[in-house]
């Protein structure tokens, strides 16, 4: 065991403090869910970009400092702590670009990751529809091979997308072959959002902000080389992936320990209080800590070349009921200041999506106990 | 960086878990209730005590064994405790009692090692002492000194526990007599932590081995035809105590090597490591027994052996809502005037 960190990765994380405390913007920026939000957001990425913060795990060559895991944690955590904006570019970030350095040509990859670097492509999540959400195998939007344009023809509604009426680009999966099993037979597609046929309607979430889009596509034509992954193979492609959703490159641990100790500013300003409020706040705290602890064991075990499979499912779990237990207790601590529109109320309404997104919490706990404990399915 | 436990601090726990998984049973934690025939428990702590185990923390120039180990090695090392149950003082001897002889010259030392006298220490003043009612050796607080008696010098007075197998007594020591282990609230810190983070990582054994069970018994017991693991609501159940022993695994680890290092964050990650193991041992106690029905709820099943141990250490070495307070001191949310052993132990 040694929790301490290197000199080359406290140089990093000075490095990196140094650049966030001279950049980060005094005034925080207008939510990114909305579209003068968005805009404010998409200059902050590329200020980023420029001072080759924005996705510093990357090799050098897509725009990255081909920072280890470590660092990248070290980034997070500072990046947290100076109070710097939300991503809006996290999805193509962290969801997509896995994926794409995973299965993606060396083709797809000159094309899209350094556009995604630098926010000049803009990728939205395009995996539930209005009939499967957590049941994502149960997708019905198909693509059908056109041999005369030599692409596939996208037609369905994606739905609950993510700032996707600001995106430029979509990424999702869609039925190539409906005679096969509901896991088989479906394709990883990369779609622009600007080819014809698509239409997108923003429509707002639980916080007011018109953070969502249904997207519909009639007869949409993308490329061959818009297939991720291979025709076929999308549901092994996506769930490769899908640990990076649900576990630590999301949901690194900065943004709790940052929520952590705000919680703790906010306590310590409102006085000693109730035992009973104390408690919870310090259980908060504590579990904040537990998030740290958790992950950097479990960046160990990566590094060491062990795979973290249905372990990022804890990971989740932990993650969305921490961020409502810091907020709630937020919540009990202003007491009627909470109805007050601000960072706690904000912050409170976003932390109710964390047990439905990246696949409700149900489901998180039926894989810790089928594939972790080795319950039977049924 | 690197949070994992090294192969060395490994060794001692793999050779103790071996002992303990082909020795001890539930059979061995029910000898260890009162009426109970102890010489199978002693028999199986001796051979431990020749793996090394008593002297973990002992320096090889005190008649350790010399392994060089530190508080790093405490936590596996407890866990394997914690999974098997066995009633013996663990936490007491290997992680307070026998650094404290060794630094102090004490000639028990010897015995201790070898397991032929059984230690037991506690650092609460006029709390019942785990043990006390069997132990040779006992280690109790008097004003802001430790010190060690034989049992015919101090006068104990058995109570009945929760967990029978604690064997827990009063004790009346006599103000002066016995030898002086620990004086001050500097040594008296670093004991009381140590303490401390070995009942957490028996809590985590403890909490796995219940959870190990409950899982072995829902895959195979079956009601309206199937599986009672196949039920949803079970499956969540038991996700959600895995979820809680795999969080509170890593801040055992973490108090371990933080006490170690000599890191300035000691007393607050221990506390933090006592929270989550009571919490997460308390959690599988509870659902264990929900997920056995009515046979967890007998004594004639063995899951209420590790429930009733889960209780009555989570509560021991201080119990979550004590080291809340003293980590919410810290943080700089306390009142004044709040008081305990945590915030005497823990004070330097």
């Amino acid at each position: 065991m040694d929790l301490t960190w290197s000199p080359e990765e406290e140089a990093f994380r000075q490095e990196a403090r140094e650049w966030l405390a001279a950049n980060v913007p005094a005034n925080p920026l207008p939510s990114g869910d909305t579209r003068e939000g968005f805009a404010a957001h998409l200059e902050w990425e590329r200020a980023l970009f420029e001072a080759r913060w924005s996705v510093v795990s990357w090799p050098e060559a897509y725009g990255g400092r081909d920072a280890s895991l470590w660092q990248w944690l070290v980034f997070e955590d500072e990046y947290h702590r100076a109070g710097a904006p939300a991503r809006v570019t996290q999805n193509g970030i962290f969801l997509l670009a896995p994926t794409v350095f995973a299965f993606g040509t060396q083709e797809q990859q000159r094309r899209i990751l350094p556009r995604m670097a630098a926010a000049q492509d803009l990728w939205a999540q395009g995996w539930s529809e209005p009939g499967a959400g957590s049941d994502l195998a149960g997708i019905r939007s198909r693509a059908v091979r056109d041999e005369g344009a030599g692409g596939w023809r996208l037609t369905g509604q994606k739905t609950w997308t993510t700032r996707g009426a600001f995106c430029t680009h979509l990424f999702g999966l869609f039925r190539t072959d409906p005679e096969a099993e509901r896991h088989r037979g479906l394709t990883y597609f990369l779609v622009p959002l600007d080819a014809p046929g698509v239409t997108v309607r923003g429509f707002e979430r639980l916080d007011g902000d018109e953070g969502f889009a249904e997207v519909f596509l009639d007869d949409v034509l993308v490329s061959d080389g818009d297939v991720l992954g291979g025709v076929g193979e999308g549901w092994r492609v996506a769930m490769a992936t899908t640990g990076s959703e649900r576990g630590l490159t999301l949901r690194s641990p900065g943004r709790f320990l940052h929520t952590a100790d705000r919680l703790l500013d906010l306590a310590r300003a409102k006085g000693p209080g109730a035992r009973r409020d104390r408690d919870r706040v310090v259980q908060s705290w504590i579990e904040a800590q537990a998030y740290e602890l958790f992950t950097l064991e479990q960046v160990t075990s990566i590094v060491e070349g062990r795979q973290v499979g249905a372990e990022s499912s804890l990971n989740k779990l932990f993650w969305s009921q921490l961020d409502i237990a810091l907020h709630e207790t937020a919540a009990e601590l202003l007491g009627p200041e909470a109805e007050v529109d601000g960072s706690w109320s904000r912050g409170f309404l976003f932390s109710l999506a964390g047990p439905i997104y990246a696949g409700t919490n149900e489901i998180q706990r039926n894989i810790v106990a089928e594939r972790l404990l080795g319950l039977p399915r049924r | 960086m690197r949070f994992a436990v090294a192969e060395h601090d490994a060794a001692l726990a793999e050779a103790a878990g071996e002992v303990l998984t082909k020795q001890a049973g539930a059979e061995q934690i029910r000898a260890g209730w009162p009426g109970g025939r102890t010489e199978g428990v002693d028999a199986v702590w001796r051979t431990l005590a020749g793996v090394g185990v008593t002297g973990a923390l002992v320096p090889e120039n005190a008649d350790g064994v010399g392994l060089g180990l530190d508080e790093n090695a405490l936590a596996p090392l407890m866990e394997a405790f914690g999974r098997s149950g066995l009633p013996v003082p663990a936490a007491e001897t290997v992680a307070v009692g026998a650094p404290l002889l060794a630094a102090a010259g004490a000639p028990q030392l010897p015995s201790v090692l070898r397991g032929s006298a059984l230690l037991t220490v506690s650092l609460a003043p006029d709390a019942p002492v785990p043990f006390a009612a069997r132990a040779d050796l006992i280690a109790v607080p008097r004003g802001d000194e430790l010190r060690l008696y034989s049992r015919d010098e101090v006068e104990t007075e058995p109570v009945d526990s929760v967990d029978g197998s604690r064997r827990l007594a009063r004790v009346h020591a006599p103000a002066g007599g016995g030898l002086l282990l620990a004086e001050g609230p500097a040594e008296l810190a670093v004991a009381y932590r140590r303490g401390v983070l070995a009942t957490a990582a028996l809590l985590v054994g403890l909490g796995e081995r219940m959870l190990e069970l409950t899982v072995a018994h829902v895959r195979e017991r079956h009601q309206f035809g199937v599986p009672v693991g196949s039920f949803q609501a079970v499956k969540h159940a038991l996700a959600d105590v895995e979820l809680a022993v795999r969080f509170a695994r890593p801040a055992v680890l973490a108090a371990g090597w933080a006490q170690a290092a000599g890191d300035p964050e000691t007393a607050v990650r221990t506390s933090m490591a006592k929270v989550l193991a009571s919490e997460a041992a308390r959690k599988a106690a509870r659902t264990a027994i929900q997920c056995h029905g009515a046979m967890g709820y007998t004594t004639e099943y063995d899951l209420h052996l590790y429930a009733k141990r889960a209780w009555a250490l989570a509560g021991d070495w201080g119990g979550p809502a004590e080291h809340r307070e003293f980590i919410a001191r810290r943080l700089g949310l306390g009142l004044a005037g709040a008081s305990g052993i945590v915030s005497e132990g823990t004070g330097t």
